[in-house]
C-alpha cells in the first residue's frame, strides 16, 4: 500500500474525531474513509490499528468520538464481506465497550451494525450474540437513556429476537425480565413501535405454556396496558412520520401476540368498551375481534355471556347511529352506520362463527330481542314510531343477519325460532296457489316486522351468493329456512305487491316503499336452485316494477327505487346466467324500457325516460345494443317527420335524443368497444335521410336540432376508423351530388357564390335552409376526420366549402381549417398541399378582401384598396380559420394569412380623425370596411383561442406542441413595429385589439418572457380600448394578463421598473364603468402591488389611496369589500395612519 | 395596563353562519347594490376583543340587529354591549369599531357608536367620549391606544 492514501485517511480520522470541525466536514471525512474501505485501497485492520489511540484513549469526549468512527464505518460496510477473525475481534470489542457508558453510543451503533450483517458477508456466532446479550442484560440501562441511544438499544433487541432466536432461547427468565425492564415507561413513539414488536416477536420466542414468559406474562402486560386507546396527538413534524393507526395496529399485534395475556385483556377490553369515549369503544372493539380470532374459541369460551352483553349494550344502547334526514336512504330506515356499529357487527361475526351454537343459543334466548319482537303488535302506526324504536329495529336487524350470514345452520335457527312470529306480525299464510295476487290485503302492514322480513331476506341471500360452490348450494336447499322461505314467498310477495299497489294510490311512507321494492328484488334475484319463487312470481315482479318506471314517474322515490331494483335485477341476471329468468328479464323488461325511447307519452319527461333507458342499459352490452337500435330508428323516424312533413314539435324531443347519443351512448360505447360500427350506421342513416328529403323549411327550432345533430355527427365521426370514415364521407359526396345546387351545375373552379346564384336565378342571401343542413353535415364530418383518411376529389370540396363560407356559414370554415390542418403534405403527385392552399387563398378569399390587386401572387395582400363592392368579412373570418389549422400545424403559409391580417388592420388609407365609435359613419362602403377590420382584429382571437368545436386533439387534429408560443413570439416584434409606426387612431385602435387577442391567449410563461417589451404596449390597450364599451371583454382579459405578469417573480421586476405608469393606468380602470369584475381585478392588482418594494410605489401611495377611498363607495358590494381589504394593505404601506 | 382581567370569564357564544350572498354571476352589471347591515356586520364581526382571544361576535358584544343603517342619508349606527356593566374595556372597542368603519365605509357616512342603554354604567360618558370628533382624534395621537387598536383589528381571518 502506498503512502498516499495512508496519510489522507489519517487526516479524515483526525477531522471526524476532533470536536472543532463542523457536521459537514465530519461526514465528508467519514465517507472518505468508507470509500477507502469499499475499495479495498484501505484494510479494516490497518485502520484499527492506526486508530488503537483514539479508541484506547481515556479521554471520554474523544473515545466516544473514535469508537462511533468505528461503529459508523462498519454501518457503511454492511454489504461488504469481512472475515470471521475481523469480525469475531470487532464483536468481542463492542459486546465490552457496552459496559463503558461514557462512550456507549458508537459501542450501540457498532453493535447494531455486526449483528445486522447478512449471511455471505459474514455474520457473528451464535456464542457471540449470547455474549452481546448478556452484556446487554448486565450492564444496560435502557430508560436511562436519551432518546438516541434507547432507539438504538431497542433496535438491538429487536434484531437480536429476529434474528438469533436460538441464542437467546437458553437465557429463559433473565431476557424476559431485562425486557421488561428495558421497556417500561417508554413514551417516545418510534421507541413504541420498536417496543411492540420486541413483545410480540418475545412471545414467539417463547410460545408454550409453562416457558419463562409465563412468570412474567402480568408484569409485561402491566406495562403495555397502559398504553390502550392508543391516544396520540403527536404535532406533524418530519422525523416523526409515525401515525396513531400504525400504533394502534402494532399494539394489537403484541396484544394478541400469545394466549397467556388473555386472562388481563379481555377483561381490560370489556372494562375500556364500556367507556364514554367512543374512540376508546371502537378500539376495545376492533382489538376484540383480532385477539378472538388469535386465542382461539376454547380460551374465549368462559367470556361469550359478558362479551354478548357488552356487544349488546354497544349496539343497543349506544345513540351512535345517527338518523339522517336525506331523501335517499342508505337504508329503510335511513341510519348512517357509525363505527362503533361497524365494528361491533364484526366482532359479533367473529363471536358467531367461532361458537357457532353456544354463541347462537345466547343471542335467541336473550330475553331484550324476544321481547322486543313480541312487541310488534304495539307499534303498528309507523308515525308513532319512536327514534330509540326505530334505532333498536335497525340493531336487532342486523345481529339477526349477521347471525344468518355466519352459516347455513345459523341461518335455520334463526328462521325456526324468529321467521314464524314475523308471519303472524305480517298475517302471511302458506300459499300453495303459486303466483296468484290477492287483491283483499289490508296494505296497512307492521312497519318492524316488514323492516325484519327484508333484513332477514337480504341476508339470506348473501348467505347463498357468498357460498358459490354447487355442492353447498343443494344442501342448502334442502335447509329448512330454504323451505320455511318456499312456502312463504308467494304470500310475502304479495305483501310487497299490495305495498306498493297502496303507494301508487296514496302517498306513503318513503321507508315502507324502500321495504317493498327491496324485498321484491331480493326474491327476484335468489340464484337459481334457490327459486324462492315461481316463474309466474318473478314475471310478476319484473312487470310491476317495469310498470312503476313506465308510469309513476311523478312519484320520484318509489321510481328511483323502482330503477334501482331493476337495475339489480339486470345485473344478477347478466352474472348468473340463468336462461329462463333472462329470457323472461328480455321479453318484459327490455321491450317496455326499450319502447320508452320511441313512446309518444310527453306526459313523462324524456330526462327521466332517458335516465331509466341508460341505467338499466349500463348492465349489459346486449341491453345497449337494442337500445341504440331503437334509439337510432326513433331519431330517424323523428327526423323524416320534422324534415318531410315538418312536423315541428318533434324538434326539442329529437333534439334531447341526439344529445343524449352523443353524450352517453358514444361514449359507453366507446369504452365497452363496438363504437365503430354503432356511429358509421347512425352517420350513414343520418345522411339517407337528407338525400330523401327535397323540399326543407325550418326556422327557429331548426337551429338546435341543426345543432344537435352537428354534435352528433361530430361524436360519431371521431369514433369511427379510418375505413368507416371514407365510407361515410363517400356517403355525403353523394347525398351532396344530388341534392345541393351547388353540385348540380358544373361547378367552376374561382366563381363566387354570387355569381353562381345570379346564374341561378337565386338572389336571397345566404343559404337555403336544405343547403344549410346538408352543408352543416358535410362540415361536421369533415371536422373530424382522421389525417389519414383519403379524401377524393379535395379540389372540389374544397371550393364547396370556401363558397359556403362567404356565405357566413361558420361550420364551413371550421371544416377548412380542419382540412388544411390534416391533409397530408403531398396529397397525390400532381397535387400538393401547398398548391393547394395557394389556390384556395388566392381564388377565393382574397378575392373578397381585396379586389384589383391581381399582381399579388399568392403573397399576402396589402389593403390598397378596401372600398370594393365584394367586400366580405366572412371572408376574413374563414381566413382565421385557415390560420389556425395551419398554425396548429406548424405550416409556413400561417405567414401570408398572418401578413393579410395585418394590413387590413394598417390600412394607410383613413383618414385618422374616423373614429370606429362614432355613429356618424353613414357610408355603407365605410361600414363594411370598418367591420372587415374588425373581423381582422378578431381573427386573432380565433387563431390562438382553443376551440371546442373543432381543431382539437377530440377532432384529431395535428397539434404541434408549444404553438402558440412560437406564433407569440413572431408576431410581437411585428405588432411592436407596426404600432410604432402606425400613425392613424383608428388603425392603432385595431391593432391594440388584434394584440390584446393574441396576447392574452398566450400561455403565461411565454408573455412573462417578454414582459418589458409587452407590458407598455399593454398600458396602451387600456387606455385607448377603455373608451369604447364594446371592447369590454378584451380589456378584461388583458387585465388578467397583468395580474398574471404581477404574480410571476420576472415579471414583478418589469413592473416595478414602470409602476407609475401601472397605477395610473390600473386607477382609471378602478373606476370603469361598464364591467363590474374589471374594477374588481383591477383593486386586487393593486393588492398585489403593495407588496412590491416600498421605495418604488411608496410616491404613488396617495394617489391609489385617494383611487381605492373612492371604490369603497362601489355599487356593487364585492367591488366595495376588494377596496376595503386592499385600502388595508395600501395604508398599512410605512406608516399606520389611520385617518386615510 | 390592567394587571387583572375584567370579565375573566366571559360567555363564548357560537359564531353564526356566514350568509352567502348567492352566485356571483351577475345579472345586471349596472343594478347597485345598496350597503346593508349585513355588509356592516361583515366588516365588525371579526374584531377581536381587547381583553379575550374571541371576536366581538363570539362574545355578542354586538349583533346584526343592533346595526341602523340609512344607505340613502349615508348613517350608520351601532351599538354595541359590553360584557359587563362596569367593563372599563368599553371605550376601546367603541374606538375600534370606529376606526374599523372609518376605514371600511366611505367618507360619505356618518358613523354613530352608541352602547346599549342599560348595558354600562356610565352610558352617557362612555357614548359622548365615542362620538367626540376631537377626543376620538386625540386618543388616536397616543400611541399605545393606536397599538391597542391595531391589534384588535388585526385581520383574524385571512
Amino acid at each position: 500500500m502506498d503512502g498516499t492514501p495512508t496519510i489522507h485517511y489519517v487526516i479524515h480520522i483526525e477531522s471526524y474525531v476532533s470536536s472543532s470541525s463542523s457536521e459537514a466536514q465530519q461526514a465528508a471525512s467519514i465517507d472518505a474513509i468508507a470509500l477507502l474501505l469499499k475499495n479495498d485501497l484501505l484494510s479494516l485492520e490497518t485502520l484499527v490499528r492506526e486508530m488503537e489511540m483514539y479508541l484506547t484513549t481515556t479521554d471520554n469526549i474523544i473515545r466516544s468520538r473514535g469508537i462511533l468512527l468505528l461503529g459508523e464505518l462498519l454501518m457503511r460496510l454492511m454489504s461488504k464481506p469481512l472475515g470471521d477473525t475481523a469480525i469475531s475481534s470487532l464483536m468481542e470489542f463492542f459486546t465490552e465497550r457496552l459496559a463503558d457508558w461514557k462512550a456507549l453510543h458508537g459501542a450501540l451503533v457498532g453493535c447494531l451494525a455486526l449483528l445486522r450483517r447478512k449471511t455471505g458477508v459474514g455474520m457473528i456466532s451464535r456464542s457471540q450474540a449470547k455474549a452481546v446479550a448478556e452484556s446487554y442484560l448486565k450492564t444496560l440501562q435502557v430508560q436511562s437513556l436519551g432518546q438516541h441511544d434507547r432507539k438504538l438499544c431497542l433496535q438491538i433487541l429487536e434484531c437480536l429476537l429476529d434474528r438469533y432466536r436460538d441464542a437467546l432461547f437458553s437465557l429463559g427468565d433473565d431476557l424476559v425480565y431485562g425486557i421488561c425492564e428495558a421497556i417500561d415507561g417508554e413514551k417516545d413513539p418510534q421507541c413504541l413501535m420498536l417496543i411492540f414488536h420486541i413483545v410480540e416477536l418475545l412471545a414467539q420466542l417463547f410460545p408454550e405454556a409453562s416457558g419463562p414468559l409465563e412468570n412474567f406474562a402480568g408484569d409485561l402486560f402491566e406495562i403495555l396496558e397502559c398504553y390502550f386507546p392508543i391516544h396520540f396527538t403527536h404535532p406533524k413534524s418530519d422525523d416523526v412520520d409515525i401515525k396513531r393507526e400504525e400504533l394502534s395496529r402494532a399494539l394489537m399485534l403484541a396484544f394478541a401476540s400469545t394466549p397467556l395475556f388473555e386472562p388481563s385483556v379481555i377483561p381490560l377490553l370489556l372494562d375500556k368498551l364500556s367507556s364514554s369515549l367512543p374512540s376508546a369503544k371502537v378500539e376495545s372493539l376492533k382489538y376484540l375481534s383480532f385477539c378472538t380470532l388469535k386465542y382461539g374459541g376454547d380460551r374465549m369460551e368462559k367470556y361469550t355471556k359478558s362479551l354478548w352483553s357488552a356487544l349488546k349494550d354497544a349496539l343497543f344502547t349506544s345513540p351512535q347511529s345517527t338518523l339522517s334526514e336525506d331523501s335517499d336512504p342508505i337504508d329503510g330506515l335511513g341510519f348512517h352506520e357509525s363505527e362503533i356499529m361497524t365494528q361491533a357487527l364484526e366482532f359479533l361475526q367473529v363471536l358467531v362463527r367461532q361458537h357457532n351454537a353456544s354463541f347462537l343459543s345466547l343471542i335467541m334466548g336473550d330475553g331484550d330481542i324476544s321481547t322486543f319482537l313480541n312487541s310488534f303488535s304495539q307499534f303498528d302506526n309507523f308515525n308513532s314510531l319512536s327514534t330509540q324504536y326505530k334505532q333498536r329495529l335497525h340493531a336487532v336487524g342486523h345481529v339477526l343477519s349477521v347471525c344468518i350470514k355466519a352459516s347455513a345452520s345459523s341461518c335455520n335457527k334463526v328462521f325456526e325460532s324468529f321467521f314464524p312470529r314475523l308471519v303472524d306480525a305480517l298475517r302471511l299464510s302458506v300459499d300453495n296457489s303459486h303466483g296468484i295476487v290477492h287483491s283483499a290485503v289490508d296494505a296497512n302492514f307492521n312497519f318492524g316486522a316488514l323492516y325484519l322480513c327484508v333484513e332477514l331476506l337480504a341476508a339470506c341471500r348473501q348467505l347463498v351468493v357468498s357460498s358459490d360452490e354447487v355442492a353447498s348450494a343443494h344442501d342448502l336447499a334442502r335447509d329448512s329456512w330454504c323451505q320455511i322461505l318456499h312456502s312463504f314467498s308467494t304470500s310475502l310477495c304479495n305483501v310487497f305487491f299490495c305495498l306498493i299497489r297502496a303507494s301508487c294510490v296514496e302517498s306513503t311512507r318513503n321507508a315502507y316503499v324502500y321495504a317493498a321494492v327491496k324485498g321484491l328484488e331480493i326474491l327476484a334475484t335468489f340464484p337459481g336452485s334457490f327459486i324462492s319463487v315461481s316463474k309466474l312470481m318473478y314475471e310478476n315482479i319484473l312487470l310491476t316494477l317495469t310498470s312503476i318506471i313506465e308510469s309513476e314517474f311523478n312519484k320520484k322515490f318509489l321510481w328511483k327505487a323502482a330503477l334501482k331494483a331493476l337495475v339489480e335485477i339486470s345485473l344478477f341476471v347478466n352474472k348468473y346466467h340463468e336462461d329462463e329468468k333472462a329470457a323472461s328479464f328480455n321479453s318484459i323488461v327490455k321491450q317496455k324500457i326499450v319502447s320508452l325511447i320511441s313512446s309518444d307519452d310527453l306526459n313523462m319527461p324524456q330526462s327521466l325516460k332517458l335516465e331509466a333507458v341508460f341505467d338499466i342499459g349500463l348492465t349489459g352490452k346486449n341491453f345497449m345494443l337494442s337500445v341504440v337500435s331503437e334509439l337510432e330508428k326513433t331519431i330517424s323516424a323523428n327526423l323524416s317527420e320534422i324534415l318531410v312533413h315538418g312536423d315541428r314539435r318533434l324538434a326539442g324531443l329529437t333534439a334531447g335524443l341526439l344529445e343524449c347519443y352523443s353524450n352517453k351512448v358514444l361514449p359507453w360505447f366507446h369504452v365497452n368497444g363496438g363504437a365503430d360500427e354503432v356511429s358509421l350506421s347512425f352517420a350513414v342513416n343520418i345522411f339517407t335521410k337528407m338525400e330523401h328529403n327535397t323540399s326543407l323549411s325550418l326556422e327557429a327550432e331548426g337551429k338546435e336540432l341543426l345543432g344537435a345533430t352537428m354534435a352528433a355527427m361530430k361524436q360519431a365521426m371521431t369514433c369511427c376508423s379510418v375505413e368507416s370514415q371514407e365510407k361515410v364521407l363517400q356517403k355525403a359526396i353523394d347525398v351532396m351530388e344530388t341534392n345541393s345546387f351547388f353540385f348540380s351545375n358544373n361547378l367552376i373552379l374561382g366563381t363566387d357564390l354570387f355569381n353562381k346564384k345570379t346564374q341561378l336565378g337565386q338572389t336571397s342571401e345566404g343559404l337555403s335552409c336544405q343547403d344549410e343542413w346538408i352543408i352543416s353535415l358535410f362540415a361536421s364530418v369533415v371536422i373530424a376526420l382522421r389525417p389519414q383518411t383519403q379524401i377524393p376529389n379535395i379540389r372540389l370540396l374544397l371550393q364547396l366549402l370556401a363558397m359556403t363560407l362567404l356565405e357566413g356559414h361558420i361550420p364551413s370554415a371550421q371544416a377548412l381549417g380542419s382540412l388544411v390542418n390534416k391533409l397530408p403534405l403531398n396529397i397525390s403527385e400532381d397535387c400538393s398541399l401547398k398548391e393547394l392552399i395557394d389556390m384556395l387563398l388566392k381564388n377565393v378569399l382574397w378575392r373578397n378582401i381585396s379586389i384589383g390587386k391581381e399582381g399579388n401572387h399568392g403573397d399576402a395582400v396589402a389593403m390598397s384598396n378596401l372600398r370594393s363592392s365584394s367586400l366580405n368579412s366572412h371572408a376574413v373570418i374563414g381566413l382565421a380559420w385557415i390560420g389556425k389549422g395551419l398554425l396548429m400545424r406548424g405550416h409556413e403559409k400561417l405567414k401570408d394569412v398572418t401578413m393579410t391580417f395585418l394590413s387590413c388592420l394598417v390600412s394607410n388609407e383613413d383618414q385618422g380623425n374616423l373614429l370606429p365609435f362614432n355613429d356618424q359613419m353613414k357610408d355603407p362602403a365605410e361600414l363594411k370596411v370598418f367591420s372587415l377590420r374588425k373581423s381582422a382584429a378578431d381573427a386573432f382571437h380565433i387563431v390562438m383561442s382553443d376551440s371546442d368545436a373543432c381543431l382539437n386533439r377530440n377532432y384529431h387534429a395535428i397539434v404541434r406542441p408549444l404553438y402558440k408560443q412560437r406564433f407569440f413570439n413572431i408576431m410581437m416584434p411585428m405588432f411592436l413595429s407596426a404600432i410604432a409606426k402606425c400613425d392613424s387612431s383608428t388603425s392603432r385602435c385595431f391593432l391594440y385589439q388584434a394584440f390584446a387577442h393574441l396576447v392574452s391567449e398566450t400561455p403565461l410563461v411565454a408573455v412573462v418572457g417578454d414582459a418589458k417589451k409587452v407590458l407598455p404596449v399593454l398600458m396602451d390597450c387600456f387606455l385607448i380600448l377603455s373608451k369604447d364599451i364594446s371592447h369590454k371583454e378584451i380589456i378584461y382579459s388583458v387585465l388578467i394578463v397583468l395580474s398574471g405578469i404581477l404574480t410571476d417573480k420576472n415579471g414583478q421586476e418589469t413592473i416595478i421598473e414602470n409602476a407609475p405608469m401601472v397605477i395610473r393606468r390600473l386607477i382609471e380602470l378602478t373606476s370603469y364603468p361598464y364591467m363590474m369584475v374589471i374594477r374588481e381585478t383591477a383593486i386586487q392588482c393593486f393588492g398585489a402591488m403593495s407588496e412590491l418594494p416600498h421605495a418604488r410605489i411608496y410616491p404613488m401611495r396617495t394617489q391609489v389611496l385617494q383611487a381605492i377611498t373612492k371604490a369603497l363607495d362601489d355599487p356593487k358590494r364585492v367591488v366595495r369589500l376588494e377596496a376595503v381589504k386592499c385600502r388595508l394593505a395600501w395604508a398599512s404601506i410605512a406608516s399606520r395612519s389611520i385617518h386615510f | 395596563m390592567v394587571s387583572e382581567l375584567i370579565n375573566a370569564n366571559p360567555v363564548v357564544y357560537k359564531k353564526k353562519e356566514r350568509r352567502d350572498r348567492g352566485a356571483r354571476t351577475v345579472l345586471d352589471e349596472y343594478a347597485a347594490e345598496p350597503i346593508d347591515q349585513l355588509e356592516i356586520f361583515d366588516h365588525i364581526r371579526d374584531i377581536k376583543d381587547p381583553e379575550h382571544p374571541y371576536s366581538l361576535e363570539e362574545l355578542k358584544v354586538i349583533t346584526e340587529d343592533a346595526i341602523d343603517i340609512d344607505d340613502q342619508r349615508s348613517y350608520v349606527r351601532v351599538t354595541f354591549t359590553p360584557t359587563v356593566e362596569h367593563c372599563s374595556m368599553a371605550t376601546v372597542i367603541g374606538l375600534c369599531l370606529r376606526v374599523k368603519l372609518m376605514r371600511s365605509l366611505p367618507s360619505r357616512y356618518k358613523v354613530d357608536i352608541r352602547v346599549a342603554p342599560g348595558s354600562h354604567a356610565t352610558e352617557t360618558a362612555v357614548n359622548k367620549q365615542l362620538n367626540d370628533k376631537e377626543r376620538v382624534a386625540a386618543a388616536l395621537e397616543n400611541p399605545n391606544l393606536v397599538d391597542m387598536v391595531d391589534e384588535c383589528l388585526a385581520p383574524s381571518y385571512a
